[in-house]
């Protein structure tokens, strides 16, 4: 077997294992899709009647909801990379000559599925609750791959932070500031409407500009001004998740 | 030196590892023999866990060279890697898939063909008395389940040496048996066992060498045996049938120290045949009748005490 299909053989496997954890820990299938549709049934059938951001309530809830997702799933990984760590499960793969590659990597695509289910299911309760996208075909490409960008770079992000904690818990943290960032985006409301401070910080965090792409696009609107920042975000993000993943694995493993 | 050696299974020499300021090994050569038993023994922190890293392609030592499998391993990895098994000092299975699950991804990893993969996985299962629990979750397991199952996953890709790194740590005294009787069969099947430990006992029934590791460097090395005979405290006990063949021989006796209630006298000595001898000669010499003798080398517990100059709690609370 030469390297590449050994690393594309040792990936699926490794995968296939992360998929496993997913069906087998209820608490991570409960965070990543029962909690951002209770958050999606509070803020647009409980609190959103009250909004007034000049649309439809749910159509510009949605986009900041699924954004929102993504920081929900991503908890359990960076617990199970950490403990893999730990225990010394990674030195028994390295014995076994399982790339670094293939250890990490499945992990990201792990996070990418598995959001990548939790998403769907989110659009579909919105559509449910009134949510009418206007978007053609390339738009509907276009949101998946804004998604799907900043799934890559948050997935980075939580192996990274997985494998440099110090313990498992510490590491169940990770997803603590991705499940609060979106609260302080244009998620919920517009940041023009906050007060000062939240406002400057709201407009310029990546998730404002990831969001507001994502909402031009699936109502039908996009701008690319939005959009050459989130992607660049987005890029910048996956690139130091992955350095510091790459880093701190070699460093500790 | 190393090279020459070819029924070595593990050659290190002169093997150092520093962690900034802190020296982990200072030194180690380590030369163990095909198909045997191999134990480093030492307390918490002397350097045994560095060692199996470096020898395992885990780690790459600051200096030294470590030969294993007739691979070098910082330049062979593959080579290496392909040889050895190694299970770490705390059990690395998954607690969320099956027992089975976990041998399976093991033979899927080793790239193994499916079928054969379950052929392993259910011969190893039934070996280690586990066919029982294969599909139920790790998180179920006892320890000593969960050390097995480790185990059992080493084997999957059928090392010919096996590095242990504290195998039984942690584990009740039943669940220590089993697992020394699992090292045996390996042993017994040609695996050579390369294994680290802080209780002497498990050195003493194990391993056929020993090496005694402190603040990393090796202070002893040799047989059970002949790591006793290398300390103070053996003795040989007399015992007589009556006082006046008590009195008579601790006069011809010097040195040695008697128990009166007992009837007994402790001379102190290594218990080899030439002094055992010269003992007895003179004893008959003088006429003394001895009833019983024994000889008494120290354990181990001595031994390290002896070697290192500083106690050992984990090892003498066992």
């Amino acid at each position: 077997m030469n390297a590449f299909s050994a690393f594309l053989a040792d990936s699926a496997t490794m995968v296939r294992r992360d998929f496993r954890h997913t069906m087998r820990n209820p608490l991570t299938l409960f965070n990543a899709v029962f909690v951002p549709v209770f958050v999606m049934f509070l803020m647009v059938h409980v609190f959103g009647g009250a909004f007034d951001v000049g649309a439809d309530y749910v159509d510009y809830a949605t986009p900041g909801l699924i954004i929102m997702t993504i920081g929900y799933g991503i908890g359990p990984t960076a617990t199970a990379v950490n403990s893999d760590m730990t225990t010394g499960f990674i030195n028994r793969l390295r014995v076994m000559d399982v790339s670094r590659a293939a250890v990490l990597n499945a992990h990201v695509i792990a996070i990418m599925l598995r959001t990548m289910v939790a998403i769907a299911i989110i659009i579909g309760v919105a559509v449910l609750l009134g949510f009418r996208p206007a978007a053609s075909l390339p738009q509907w490409l276009g949101a998946i791959g804004i998604v799907a960008l900043t799934v890559l770079a948050i997935g980075w992000l939580t192996v990274a932070s997985g494998l440099a904690a110090k313990t498992p818990e510490g590491a169940g943290l990770a997803g603590v500031p991705l499940m609060l960032l979106p609260f302080l985006s244009s998620a919920f409301v517009p940041a023009e409407t906050m007060g000062p401070g939240a406002r400057q910080f709201a407009e310029y965090q990546p998730f404002t500009s990831i969001i507001e792409t994502l909402r031009g696009l699936l109502s039908g609107t996009p701008s690319a001004g939005p959009a050459i920042t989130a992607v660049a975000w987005c890029a910048g993000l996956t690139l130091v998740g992955y350095l510091w993943a790459r880093r701190t694995f070699t460093k500790r493993a | 030196m190393v090279g020459a050696m070819n029924d070595s299974a593990i050659a290190a020499s002169g093997l150092r590892k520093a962690y900034k300021d802190k020296v982990v090994l200072d030194g180690v050569d380590l030369d163990v023999r095909t198909g045997t038993v191999f134990a480093l023994l030492g307390p918490n922190g002397a350097g045994k866990t560095t060692t199996v890293h470096v020898l395992t392609t885990l780690l790459a030592p600051d200096a030294g060279k470590a030969v294993v499998a007739g691979h070098d391993v910082a330049t062979e990895t593959k080579a290496v890697r392909a040889a050895i098994g190694v299970t770490g000092q705390f059990a690395s299975v998954d607690d969320l898939l099956t027992g089975e699950e976990n041998l399976l991804m093991t033979a899927d990893l080793l790239h193994l063909p499916r079928a054969e993969g379950r052929r392993i996985a259910g011969r190893l299962l039934d070996r280690f008395d586990l066919a029982g629990s294969a599909g139920k979750l790790v998180a179920s397991y006892s320890g000593g389940m969960r050390r097995k199952l480790d185990l059992a996953m080493t084997l999957v890709g059928k090392p010919r040496i096996i590095f242990l790194d504290e195998p039984t740590t942690g584990l009740d005294p039943r669940s220590r048996r089993t697992m020394w009787q699992i090292i045996r069969e390996l042993v017994a099947d040609g695996t050579t066992i390369f294994l680290t430990t802080q209780y002497l006992q498990e050195a003493d029934e194990l391993a056929g060498r020993i090496a005694v590791l402190d603040q990393g460097r090796l202070v002893a090395e040799g047989t059970a045996d002949e790591l006793k005979r290398r300390v103070p405290g053996g003795h040989v006990r007399l015992r007589f049938t009556s006082r006046e063949e008590l009195d008579a021989a601790a006069r011809v006796l010097p040195g040695s120290t008697r128990d009166d209630e007992e009837l007994t006298l402790r001379v102190p000595g290594d218990g080899g045949v030439r002094s055992l001898r010269a003992l007895l000669e003179r004893l008959d010499t003088h006429a003394v009748e001895v009833g019983e003798l024994s000889v008494h080398t120290p354990d181990l517990d001595d031994v390290f005490f002896a070697l290192t100059g500083h106690g050992n709690k984990e090892v003498s609370a066992r």
